[in-house]
């Protein structure tokens, strides 16, 4: 048995509750619209009438769909503002490494997650610089997912948001490419989604910092001594 | 210059057509162009005293399905009119002249009409190659287009061909099919169909001839009137789309009862035009309502979003039957499989990775783990 070489913890709020409404909103509303979006793309047969005006699940579907699609685009954009107001954790610098810092730490992280072994280098409490950039790059995303989806969604709707929206249209070269790519960046959720969750539950297992629950109760731990450095 | 023409009122009584015949091919085309009852009298007035416009109807890469299609618009008083007043000056397939007297035709026009004609082109211009693909009477399309372009008073590209270049620019595109909208500094009113439905060319005609400008157009420089909305939004299949009712093949009881056709294909959600209200052929019907899905024929690149019969087009690049989908599920089903091995690998590898947590524990009571 290892000699026990305990050292204090301590307890640092790091998610505020914007950022943790944020972030299970948006995972809320990314899961509906997969789901929804997929089956507006490959519908199933339900049937459990034979005319029309007896049924209107597909409808439906589209409806949560686009009600989703919604909160999702204005949860993201509360974000966005929370990126300027909200704290260090949760300040736009932790998205984009631009620091040499950053880069180390970019390095280390790699090291970590695909060789398996630490060098020492600490990695950030917050958002460590690799996941943070990887969300900027998901927020690009987001971004292009909204404009796709809203452009769409103009010729349905008489209302100004979508109506923003409208010059992705010829861009793309027509709304059968504007859904093609919409539908193909459906799989990019799917796949954000089972690396995001599962990173979240191996950093938790290898830096022992409470990363999991974090985003619940908005608290990590971190070495005394490490925080008195700073 | 030259005088002008003659008014298209003096120039029907002139080939015998009577007072009544003229008001009543001027309700047509009031109806056409979306006159409400009370504008009637601005219609007659315009065709009683402005003089008629000349046309040029340029024929350049294409199947002339247009011509076809504006013959047989549902008021064929309203083309045959057309076509005997408007003064065609110069269409390949139409005019009785040939070699240098047609191309002098046009050249004539030009010059005498400058400002006043309207330019019709149908076809989209080869730029491969100094566009060798098309030459007319030793000039190539695109010289013909822009000479022609320079004094016309209104330019319409027919059909997909000119508005988006159609067929001949699906890839590879081996001519360059280029659009004239890409080629001419003009705005151009893009009426796109394979063919359009020729009471909608009548119409946009029509319109010109009334007002004297452009009809209102959309962001890809199509009339809002007839392309502002899509083929899905009036199809009367529509109830059984929002209902999840199907057709799931061709041959199955779905079919028989008329069921939407989305899962085959059906472009009517991604395609703005007027089938679902005009319909074809003195509105007898349209593909939908003949049980045949929309192909999205006056959308841009519509020959490369096929294959016709599937929701999504294949993705480029991954040979035939790949779509998005497929993709997707193989990259999908990577992750999770990547996942799980990475957690096999970290299970292997715990002693190392959590040494440190190890040793940092404590017991309950203080002791030594
Ligand atoms: C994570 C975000 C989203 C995902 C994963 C997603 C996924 C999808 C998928 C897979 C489709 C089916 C495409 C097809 O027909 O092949 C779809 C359709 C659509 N989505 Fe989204 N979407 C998202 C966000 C949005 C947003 C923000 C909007 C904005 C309004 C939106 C509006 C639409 C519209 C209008 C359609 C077309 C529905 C129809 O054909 O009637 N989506 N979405
Ligand atoms: C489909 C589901 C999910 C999506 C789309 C998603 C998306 C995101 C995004 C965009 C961020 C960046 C947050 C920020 O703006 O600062 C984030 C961070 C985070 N998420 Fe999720 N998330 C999902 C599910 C989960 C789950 C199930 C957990 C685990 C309980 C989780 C835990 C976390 C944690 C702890 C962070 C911050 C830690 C870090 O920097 O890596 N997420 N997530
Ligand atoms: S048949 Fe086509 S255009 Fe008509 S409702 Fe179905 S998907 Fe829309
Ligand atoms: S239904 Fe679609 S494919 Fe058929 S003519 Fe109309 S736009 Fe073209």
């Amino acid at each position: 048995m290892a000699k026990s070489k305990a050292v204090p913890y301590l307890r640092v709020y790091v998610w505020e509750f914007p950022v943790r409404l944020y972030h299970w909103v948006n995972a809320a509303c990314i899961v509906l619209l997969i789901i929804t979006g997929y089956i507006i793309g490959s519908p199933t047969t339900i049937r459990y009438a034979d005319e029309a005006y007896q049924q209107y699940w597909f409808g439906t579907v589209r409806f949560i769909h686009f009600v989703t699609a919604f909160i999702f685009f204005f949860n993201f954009l509360v974000r966005i503002y929370w990126g300027f107001a909200g704290n260090r954790y949760a300040r736009w610098k932790n998205f984009i490494p631009l620091s040499r810092k950053q880069w180390r730490e970019i390095l280390e992280v790699l090291r970590v997650d695909i060789l398996q072994i630490r060098s020492g280098e600490h990695i950030s409490l917050g958002h460590n610089a690799l996941a943070g950039f990887i969300y900027f790059l998901t927020f690009l995303v987001f971004l292009f997912q909204a404009a796709t989806g809203f452009a769409l969604y103009s010729s349905m709707s008489s209302s100004w948001l979508p109506g923003l929206f409208t010059w992705v249209i010829p861009l793309m070269g027509g709304d059968f490419a504007v859904r093609q790519w919409h539908h193909l960046a459906m799989w990019f959720f799917v796949v954000f989604s089972i690396i995001h969750v599962y990173l979240v539950f191996y950093h938790d297992y290898v830096e022992g910092r409470g990363t999991t629950s974090s985003m619940v109760g908005g608290w990590k731990f971190e070495k005394e001594d490490i925080l008195k450095k700073k | 210059m030259a005088a002008d023409n003659p008014t298209i009122y003096a120039s029907m009584l002139a080939k015998g057509y009577t007072r009544r015949d003229f008001l009543r091919f001027c309700s047509y085309a009031a109806t056409l162009a979306g006159v409400e009852a009370s504008g009637l009298a601005t219609v007659v007035k315009a065709f009683e005293t402005k003089p008629r416009p000349p046309v040029i109807w340029l024929h350049f890469q294409e199947c002339t399905c247009c011509s076809e299609s504006f013959i047989r618009s549902s008021h064929p008083i309203v083309a045959d009119i057309l076509f005997d007043y408007l003064s065609l000056d110069y269409t390949e397939t139409l005019q009785a002249a040939a070699g240098h007297q047609a191309e002098k035709c046009r050249l004539d026009t030009m010059k005498n009409y400058s400002g006043k004609y309207i330019l019709l082109v149908e076809g989209s211009v080869p730029m491969k190659d100094d566009g060798v693909y098309c030459m007319i009477g030793g000039e190539s399309a695109e010289s013909i287009l822009r000479e022609s372009a320079e004094g016309a008073a209104a330019v319409i590209a027919w059909g997909s061909c000119a508005s988006n270049g159609c067929v001949q620019s699906a890839k590879p595109n081996p001519t360059n099919a280029t659009p004239i909208h890409k080629i001419i500094h003009k705005p151009v009113i893009n009426v796109p169909g394979c063919p359009p439905i020729g009471d909608v060319m009548t119409a946009v005609v029509t319109h010109i001839l009334v007002y004297g400008n452009m009809p209102e157009l959309d962001s890809q420089g199509r009339p809002r009137e007839f392309y502002g909305r899509r083929v899905h939004d009036t199809c009367y299949r529509r109830p059984y789309y929002d209902a999840g009712l199907f057709v799931e093949s061709w041959d199955d009881e779905n079919a028989r009862k008329g069921y939407c056709l989305y899962k085959m294909g059906c472009r009517g959600p991604v395609t703005y035009n007027a089938c679902s209200v005009t319909r074809w052929n003195e509105a007898t019907s349209y593909p939908i309502q003949s049980g045949h899905g929309c192909i999205g024929c006056s959308e841009n690149g519509f020959w490369d979003n096929g294959p016709f019969y599937q929701h999504l087009a294949n993705f480029p690049g991954f040979g035939i039957e790949t779509t998005a989908d497929t993709i997707g599920t193989v990259v999908g089903i990577g992750a999770a499989a990547g996942v799980a091995a990475h957690a096999i690998a970290t299970n292997i590898r715990k002693k190392k990775l959590i040494e440190e947590h190890k040793e940092e524990s404590v017991t309950e009571k203080g002791g030594e783990s």
